[in-house]
């Protein structure tokens, strides 16, 4: 750690570690209620579960990338963060509306939009929170020193994400127009701009645990993110096939998403590559399984798992399946919910002084959680593909076929099992690790 | 060899072509002569339908011109399946489904009980007869060859 300041990335790790405990919680609440065991209807009905965990998921990463933020932008900026004390303000605001965002799905008080659930008035309340955010963030940016590659990028994925946020907020009477404007904002977060903020904090990485030059790292990030774009943006026609919009969707969306997976496979062999030219072995092994790991699983994740489903010709079959739901775990946990752990994983002993590198609780931590989603991953995948065949291809019904797979929920609630078992050892791990303290400025490495 | 301007420039140019291109289709998309989304038939009756649909996160459990949480079943053709399997009462049984004061419960998963009023249960029925009509670019028409028999007994 080089500036006192960096110290506020520590708490809102802590609240994104909090927020994802619950997470898991509520995808149990949901395991459990497809398997015929919902014996929490009355209080906890499967929409609020489902509300819950995706929202959660929302905001422990967005928590998350703020910590990498408020870690990595004084330090690539060369000074303090421009004012503390509203960085915690802005912790405890955002806090506060997620909480009160939770509180009110167990009573009914929604938008009901998928991804978006967050009624309007608290929306409001997001969009000066991140203004607050984006605020100090991009002040303490063009004050400084500096103004690299790689902090430019990450806050641009920043900014990006927070202007997105605004279509969702449009009102419209057409479910179609409505739903169209919707992936605006969710797919253009996580196969787009999202891309940036886990682009630049993977550049800060491996710049720092494999020593190569600054310059060939960022020269590929430029052609990384390039690549996110020009295949994610038009890609966002994968999500218009079948939802009422014209034809033209179908060709668009289908080549450009088919495209998707080469800025995942460009990340994967960036970050790989980076570490084998790198002559600095930086002594933090876990942050670099996590950086690495971050690079390979998102590749299969969301690249290669979303190709599977992507084309028009597979996606009028598996369109509103099980099958989203497989992509979607590997594909969250390995682009965002492991970068995340990898940018905590390095800034942890820095902050707090406490060089705890390398422990075996810390390995077994990345093995269970990495099993486990694979595990979970692979029943999502088994139950989609029958769903699709008994469903959509033999026509049976809904709910028949909802029994038939059910026995598919036992393997992904013990593959989470795994996955909680994983996330408790490195939160025991975070914790271990104690507070963050000045006196570590003077034991940086 | 690639230099880090033209990195740069790779980057910000490609991403400013494909905005344009993608404000363009979206643009295109909706203008009236291609536009496909039932807007015409819009009435007051299915924007209250959609308000209660939202207000109750049904989207948190069906699924909705395919989108929503693969728990209940898929809503978007609802009244003409229903109007199969029950002599033509299908709007009467949606209608039933959404008035009543206790969970609906058919083959083991619980429907949270709305207890809606007449008026607003005949609101949700305009929204879900509104969206049957909707050209979905064959989804709701695809049958693989698997099923042919079936669907033509």
């Amino acid at each position: 750690m080089k500036y006192k300041s960096q110290k506020v990335a520590y708490w809102f790790f802590a609240l994104s570690m909090l927020l994802l405990v619950l997470q898991i919680t509520y995808g149990f609440i949901m395991g459990f209620a497809r398997m015929g065991m919902d014996g929490l209807h009355e209080f906890i009905p499967f929409n609020t579960a489902r509300a819950v965990h995706t929202n959660l998921l929302v905001v422990w990463l967005l928590s998350g990338f703020m910590g990498a933020a408020y870690y990595i932008i004084p330090e690539e900026a060369q000074r303090e963060l421009v004012n503390v004390k509203l960085a915690y303000v802005q912790l405890i605001s955002l806090a506060l509306v997620g909480v009160t965002a939770i509180i009110g799905f167990h009573f009914n008080i929604w938008e009901g939009r998928k991804f978006l659930e967050i009624p309007r008035p608290l929306d409001y309340l997001v969009v000066v929170n991140v203004l607050l955010f984006l605020g100090l963030i991009l002040t303490t940016l063009f004050k400084g020193k500096q103004q690299t590659t790689t902090a430019l990028v990450l806050s641009m994925g920043l900014l990006f994400a927070a202007l997105l946020y605004l279509p969702g907020m449009l009102p419209f009477d057409s479910q179609v127009t409505d739903s169209f404007f919707r992936w605006w904002v969710v797919h253009l977060w996580v196969e787009g701009v999202w891309e940036l903020i886990m682009g630049g904090i993977l550049s800060f990485l491996l710049i720092k645990l494999t020593g190569v030059d600054r310059e060939v790292i960022e020269k590929w990030l430029y052609v990384i993110v390039g690549l996110t774009f020009l295949s994610g943006v038009l890609g966002t026609g994968h999500h218009y096939y079948y939802i009422g919009v014209n034809k033209i969707w179908l060709v668009v969306g289908g080549i450009f998403s088919a495209l998707e997976p080469l800025a995942f496979l460009a990340m994967a062999l960036f970050a790989v590559n980076m570490y084998r030219k790198g002559e600095k072995k930086h002594p933090n092994k876990l942050a670099l399984y996590w950086t690495l790991g971050a690079a390979i699983v998102s590749f299969v994740g969301a690249g290669l798992l979303g190709f599977a489903h992507t084309l028009p010709q597979t996606n009028i079959y598996t369109h509103g399946t099980l099958v989203t739901a497989m992509h979607g775990h590997l594909a969250f946990w390995g682009a965002y919910g492991m970068i995340v752990f990898a940018i905590i994983s390095y800034s942890l002993p820095n902050m707090t002084g406490r060089k705890l590198y390398d422990s075996s609780r810390g390995r077994m931590a990345y093995w269970l959680t990495n099993i486990g989603m694979i595990g979970m991953t692979v029943a999502f995948g088994v139950a989609g593909v029958a769903q699709v065949y008994l469903e959509r291809k033999f026509k049976m019904d809904f709910m028949l076929v909802q029994k038939e797979i059910a026995v598919h929920f036992l393997v992904l609630v013990l593959c989470a099992t795994m996955f909680a078992t994983g996330i408790t050892l490195f939160i025991i791990d975070f914790y271990k690790h104690g507070r963050p303290s000045d006196e570590a400025l003077e034991i940086e490495e | 060899m690639l230099s880090k301007k033209q990195a740069r420039a790779f980057f910000l140019g490609g991403t400013l072509v494909t905005f344009l291109i993608f404000i363009g289709l979206t643009i295109f998309s909706f203008s009236k002569e291609n536009d496909q989304t039932n807007r015409e038939n819009l009435t007051a009756e299915v924007v209250r339908g959609k308000e209660i649909w939202e207000s109750n996160n049904c989207m948190g459990c069906h699924t909705i011109l395919g989108e929503g949480a693969y728990y209940a079943p898929e809503l978007t053709k609802v009244v003409d399946r229903l109007n199969i399997r029950y002599d033509g009462n299908g709007e009467e049984v949606i209608k039933s489904i959404l008035m009543s004061p206790s969970p609906w419960q058919l083959n083991g998963r619980k429907m949270v009980a709305y207890g809606m009023t007449e008026q607003e249960a005949s609101d949700v029925v305009a929204f879900f007869n509104w969206i049957g009509k909707i050209d979905l670019n064959g989804f709701e028409r695809v049958v693989s060859p698997l099923a042919k028999e079936k669907i033509n007994k």
